[in-house]
This record gives structure tokens, sequence and C-alpha cells, in this order.
């Protein structure tokens, strides 16, 4: 973290569905510039709809969600979300448009000329790790799955977005292709510096990635502290995570 | 003749008629993508109006094609003095067309669009599309498979309704079916029908090649894409300049109009021919209406004259009830005419074309048929086949079943030109055809005397309207010269020529008027 500004903040933010079912109650939290912040719960446990609350796929039913200190609802939402970054799991890429032209969604969108975009694109797929001359004229279905994801990735990183938003981008990948990708995605942020949010229900995942990891269950934020301090934490939810997480490091160590 | 042989003869014709479906089809299926893409868009922006919007499609479906031309003829709608609804003719096809297309469209476009992952939605959202930029970027791309699956069940919905087309003057290769119907020509029908279903594959596998192409996750598809919409667009243009020429024709002064079976288009083009020879004015023929579509036309001022029968004016245009005396039903109709439409008797032609009750020769043999009456005493065993026209008409079935007192064993109704060919079959014993058939004489079928004096008078004589007369006085003096110049014998010859020897009406038409010396 190099300064301590607040990127994103929540205060007393709940969302509930108009059938009366609360996802997220009374959330309050904030994420500082620079910083990767890890959501960690099980599923359905309010990791999506925190993310979806900032870049206004949803609003708060109550409460209010600010970014760059700015209430989202006071945002117009396209200009809100064209300043974040976004990878979903693989399926997010779009099927009918080639890598370049994927890469090149937002910055389209934002009128850049043809030769930047081709530039940018193509400078994205080197950072990312692909040979920009062989995947540039690809779609999505002629590639891997660990190929995909880095596509995702450079596509959320084209517009240069001081935010970035990921939602379990990693989760359809086989161990060690998920293993390698963390460690270059790991790289990568410390290298561009974004203020990050991630959710996943790995916890070996949040250990790797996190600068501090948000431990909710059905829709309450249980922890919010760095890696360290979950696997010393007595919530039974806590315990439950880190019990996995001593396993998988066990199991690792016999190997 | 072999459907081989017909081509090669009548290969402009063929053509013609090709084109003209071809026009039908492009422009109805284009009409009802330019309506039915944006309507499928629109429901699944408001998914409340997808059920009375699909309900109402689907029910235009089930319409059947000759009670919705029925329907729409009568209208007359404009929209800046330019009539866009109503009336014979290629734009009521079209209307009726783009209607029987709308529902495959707008249901694809919507159900294609509905089917896009949610994740990918979203992606696109999160991202920061507006809505128009994800239905243009992600959604119709993806949905464009769906939509053109869509477009082709249209379009081959299209081309087999549009042969239905000929029964109002909108041309096309409807055309030949209906006269091969008429004339019992198998040949006819096929030339109509096997053209028709070769488009029908044509089209077929051209839209489920760009279906294919236009898959995404291809190279090679996304390359050979912008060659493929050039493509498509040139061909469109092609059919409709093409279309546009062959209609462009019809700018002429004089529309001469006919119903639907071979006396009445060989009455016809003796009206054309004779006008085009003696005035020199240009005529345009709008042949084959169907029902009372000749009638509506004329008062319509879309065609100028056309043949009409004394008894048909009375009973199914003036809806008088029947009258005997040949000079008494002229005279009314005359009159009648006058008052109410504007339109102009002109001289009889000279024959009298009424219902002929005919039964097979050996039949007539056996048990010494002559009169109507004869048949009424040995009747109970017999079928009978009768036109929807004969059954539901003042001077048909009812009162000719009352008059003799037939009580048949069965009715069975059907088109009228397949009435004959049943007779001969074996599968009715009894027909009511018209006195002037060519093919009474082709099948060697026996006409029963109408001795109770059933059938009112249906003398032929040209309708024409008064102000095209008043404005073109050549034309009633050609009219004029062509009464009485037909007796029943030489209209029953002249069908045959048509109906029986397979030649074509407009040579008929011509070697009859040389030979009177009307034309040189």
């Amino acid at each position: 973290m190099s300064d301590n500004k607040t990127a994103i903040e929540f205060s007393n933010v709940s969302f509930t569905l108009p059938d009366g079912k609360t996802l997220l109650s009374n959330l309050n939290l904030s994420v500082e510039q620079g910083e990767t912040l890890v959501l960690l719960g099980r599923s359905g446990s309010g990791k999506t709809t925190t993310m979806k609350l900032i870049n206004r796929l949803i609003d708060p039913t109550a409460g209010t969600v600010q970014v760059e200190g700015k209430r989202t609802i006071d945002w117009d939402p396209i200009r809100l979300r064209r300043r974040i970054g976004y990878v979903i799991q693989e399926i997010g890429l779009f099927p009918h448009l080639t890598v370049e032209e994927n890469i090149g969604v937002v910055p389209r969108l934002e009128n850049w000329p043809a030769e930047r975009i081709r530039e940018r694109a193509r400078a994205l797929l080197t950072l990312v790790g692909l040979d920009a001359d062989r995947f540039a004229a690809r779609f999505p279905r002629e590639l891997s799955g660990g190929q995909r994801q880095r596509i995702g990735v450079a596509r959320a990183l084209a517009a240069d977005p001081p935010v970035i938003l990921l939602d379990e981008p990693f989760g359809a990948l086989d161990p060690i292709t998920r293993r390698e990708i963390q460690r270059e995605f790991k790289t990568l942020q410390q290298e561009l510096k974004k203020t990050m949010i991630f959710v996943t229900h790995d916890i070996a995942e949040a250990f790797v990635l996190g600068t501090r990891i948000a431990l909710l269950k059905d829709g309450q934020l249980i922890l919010l502290d760095e890696p360290q301090a979950l696997l010393r934490s007595q919530h039974p939810e806590a315990r439950a995570f880190a019990e996995c997480f001593n396993d998988a490091q066990d199991s690792g160590s016999r190997a | 003749m072999t459907l081989i042989e017909f081509f090669s003869r009548n290969t402009r014709e063929l053509l013609t008629l090709t084109l003209e479906h071809l026009f039908l089809v492009a422009v109805s299926t284009g009409i009802a993508i330019l309506i039915g893409v944006p309507l499928g868009i629109l429901l699944t922006r408001k998914p409340g109006l997808s059920k009375p919007v699909l309900g109402f499609a689907n029910i235009m479906q089930t319409v059947p094609s000759l009670a919705l031309f029925g329907f729409l003829i009568p209208l007359n709608i404009y929209l800046f003095h330019v009539k866009i609804l109503g009336g014979i003719g290629a734009r009521t096809a079209i209307v009726a067309l783009v209607l029987y297309a709308l529902l495959p469209i707008i249901r694809n476009t919507f159900t294609g669009i509905s089917n896009v992952d949610p994740a990918i939605r979203d992606a696109g959202r999160g991202m920061g599309m507006t809505d128009r930029q994800l239905l243009f970027q992600v959604e119709l791309p993806l949905a464009l498979g769906v939509i053109i699956a869509g477009v082709r069940v249209a379009t081959v919905i299209c081309v087999g309704t549009a042969t239905i087309a000929a029964a109002i003057d909108a041309g096309g290769l409807g055309r030949y079916i209906f006269r091969g119907l008429r004339a019992n020509d198998n040949t006819l029908i096929l030339a109509g029908a096997v053209p028709a279903a070769l488009i029908a594959m044509g089209a077929d596998l051209a839209l489920g090649y760009i279906e294919r192409t236009i898959q995404f996750g291809k190279t090679t598809g996304a390359k050979s894409k912008k060659f493929l919409w050039p493509a498509v667009i040139a061909v469109l243009a092609g059919i409709l300049i093409v279309a546009y020429f062959i209609a462009g024709k019809g700018g002429g002064a004089i529309a001469v109009g006919s119903k639907d079976f071979t006396e009445q288009v060989i009455l016809g083009e003796i009206l054309a021919q004779a006008i085009e020879g003696k005035t020199g004015l240009q005529v345009v023929r709008r042949f084959d209406l169907g029902g009372n579509l000749a009638h509506e036309a004329l008062a319509a001022g879309e065609i100028d004259v056309y043949v009409e029968y004394t008894g048909t004016a009375l009973l199914a245009i003036l809806k008088s009830p029947p009258v005997t005396d040949p000079q008494e039903v002229l005279r009314r109709v005359k009159a009648e005419y006058a008052r109410r439409f504007k339109l102009e008797w002109t001289e009889p032609l000279g024959f009298n074309n009424t219902f002929a009750i005919l039964v097979r020769a050996d039949d007539a043999r056996r048990l010494n048929l002559k009169r109507i009456t004869d048949a009424a005493r040995v009747s109970a065993q017999w079928r009978a086949g009768f036109g929807q026209d004969f059954m539901s008409r003042a001077d048909g079935y009812p009162g000719f079943a009352q008059t003799y007192g037939f009580h048949f064993q069965e009715i069975r109704e059907m088109d009228l030109s397949l009435t004959y060919r049943a007779l001969v079959e074996k599968q009715v014993d009894l027909i009511a055809g018209n006195s002037t058939d060519g093919l009474i004489s082709r099948y060697g079928l026996v006409q029963l005397e109408d001795d109770r004096h059933y059938f009112p008078p249906y003398d032929a004589v040209p309708v024409a309207r008064e102000d095209t007369l008043e404005k073109h006085p050549e034309v009633r003096r050609v009219l004029q010269q062509l009464g009485g110049i037909l007796t029943v014998q030489e209209m029953r010859k002249l069908n045959y020529a048509v109906d029986g020897e397979k030649r074509q009406p407009r040579e008929v038409a011509r070697e009859f008027l040389k030979q009177k010396g009307i034309v040189p």
C-alpha cells in the first residue's frame, strides 16, 4: 500500500430482493487504494452481491457505496463501469469476437482510434504472457481455459482503470494452471498497483493474492483483516476455512 | 407434352413468372424482417408484450390465405395519397405474405436474444456498455444465427403461400398452378409447382449456408462474412430491379381484366388484342381474378373492362332473385350497373354460358338420359360433384335440387375444375359444369337439357367503366364491333383449344380475331 487513501467505501449497506430475501445486511467496509481485498465465503454468502454493488449492476436497498469519494447512485453507471475493470469466469469473453476485439471492447466504447486499440491489445497480450502474433486473431473457443482467463484479465486492464473487480476469475481452471496463473497474477499485481476486489471461495487463493481478506457468511461480514489474522480467529466460519487451508498445507508437505 | 418441352417452349413466360415470384418473396420477407426483428427486440425489452404480440402473429398464421386475401381486398388505406392496402395485385399479396412471415421472425429474434447467456450480458454491462451497445455489439451478433433460422422458415412459407397470390393477380408461379387446375393439366400444375419447390429449396440452402457461416468462433467465418452481406444485398437488389422493369410495363392506358377460368382468359385476350389492334392504345392484362374480384377491381377503377355474365351480375353482384327471361335480365343489370356503379354493359358477345348438368356418355346411353328430369329419377344411388360456387349461389344447388327433386346419396364439394376429372374417373356420377367448357367435348360428356328452365341466362357481355368509355370513345367502338361475334359452339372450340390442345390463350384469341377479320 503506497498511501492510505480510500478507493471504495461501504457504509451500512444492505441489499434485499423484492421478495424480501436479504443477500447482504449492514455491510461496513473500506478498500484502500492499491490494495487487493479478497472477498472470501461460501456460495451464497454475498460475495458477488458486494461486487455488483461497486459497479452499479445493482443499487443498495439501504446504506451507501462510495467509489472515489462519490456515492455510486450519484455516478452515471456507464462512466462508473468504464473506470472499473471487470473479470468474471471464463464465460465472460464474447464468443463472437476475436481475442484482440475482446480486449479492445472498452477502448472501442471510449472511441479510441483503431491503431491505438490494436497496440494496446498487443501490449496487454504480451503483459499476460501470450504471443500477440499467435493469439490476436483467434476466437475464445480456440483457446485453453488458462489462456481465456489471461485474456479476461487483459480485457479488464485495457482502458487502464484504477479499480478492477474479479469475480472468481480462476474458478473453472484445473489446479495446476490455476496455481500458475495465480503466480503470474501476483507479479502483475505488484507491477500495476491497482485497487482490486477479488472474489473467491478458495482460501489458498485468498492467501496468495490478498492484502486483506473479508470473510462473509450469510450476507454478513464476519472478519476483515490480514490473511494471518484469519488463521488465529476463533469464529467458527473462520476456523472452518482455516482448517481447509491447513489440510491443504499438510497434504502438500507430505507429498 | 412433357414438363421439359413445356419449359423450353415457354422459357420467357417461365422466367417472368419466376421473377415475379422471387419479387413477391423477397419484398415480403424483407418487410417482415424490417418489422419482425425490431418487434422481437422490443419484446425482449418489454416482456409483458410478448404474449399478445406472439399470440397475434400466431393467429395470423392460422388464417387460410384465400380468406386473408378476401379480407384485405375491400380495404382502402392510404398513406400520403399512396394506396398502401387493399385492392388486387402484388400490394395486397405482399401484405398477406408479410403477415404470414412475421411469426417465425419475431419469435426467433425474441428467443435468440433471450437465450444469450446472462453471464455474457453481465460482462457487457459491467464493462460499461449502454443498452444500445449491448444490443448491437453483443446480443444481436450472438442471436443472429437463430434470427437467420427464423428468416429461413419465413422465406419458405412465403415461397409456398405466394403461389396462391396468383388468385388476386399478383402474378408468380401460382398462375401455372391455377391454370393447370382449371384445365385439368398436370403438366401445367407441375410447371408452377416444380420451380416453386426449387425456389423454396434454393432459399433454404442459401439461408442455411448463411446461418452456418455466421456461427462464430471460426476464423474462416469472420472473413467470408465480409463478402456475404454485400452478395446477399446485390442479389436482392437485382431481383428488385428486374421486377421493377417487369411491373413497369404496366403504366398503360387500358386495363383489361378477367376471372380465373380458361374462357375468361381467352375473352380477356380477345378484348385486349382487339383494343390493341384497333386503337393502338396500350393494354395491361390483369387476368385470373378469383370470385367477385374482377367486379370489385372494375368498380375500384383498377381495371377498365372485363367480360361478365348477365345471370352472375344479377344474382351474385346485385343479389336479385333469379329471372329466366334473357332480355329482362340484361335490361335490369344495365340499369342497375349504370345507377349503382357507373359501369356500362356493352354489346353481348353472343353466347350463353349457363350451368351444364353433365353425366358420362355410357350412363346417358344405358339409362336413356336426355333431360335433367330423367336423371332426377335415377339419382338416389348417385354421388354428385359440385364446385363451391354452385353449392353457395342463389341459382345453385338448393333451388336446383328442389326444382328437379334430386336426392343424391352423397354430394362432394370440390374445386370446379376437379369435378370433370372426378366424373370421368367415376368418383361422382353427375356434375354441374359450364355449357361452354372445352372439357365437355374432350371427355365426351353429355349435357342434360334444363327442361324446367331452372337456370337463368348467362349471356357474356363486356362491362366497362363509363369514364373510360367517355375518355376513349374508340374503345366503345371496338366493343360494339365484338357484339354477337361468338356462338356457344365457337366458345367451346376456343376453350378446347386451350384446355384440350394445350395452346396458349393469347395465340387462340389472335387466330380467332384474324379469322373474324377484326385484326389483320
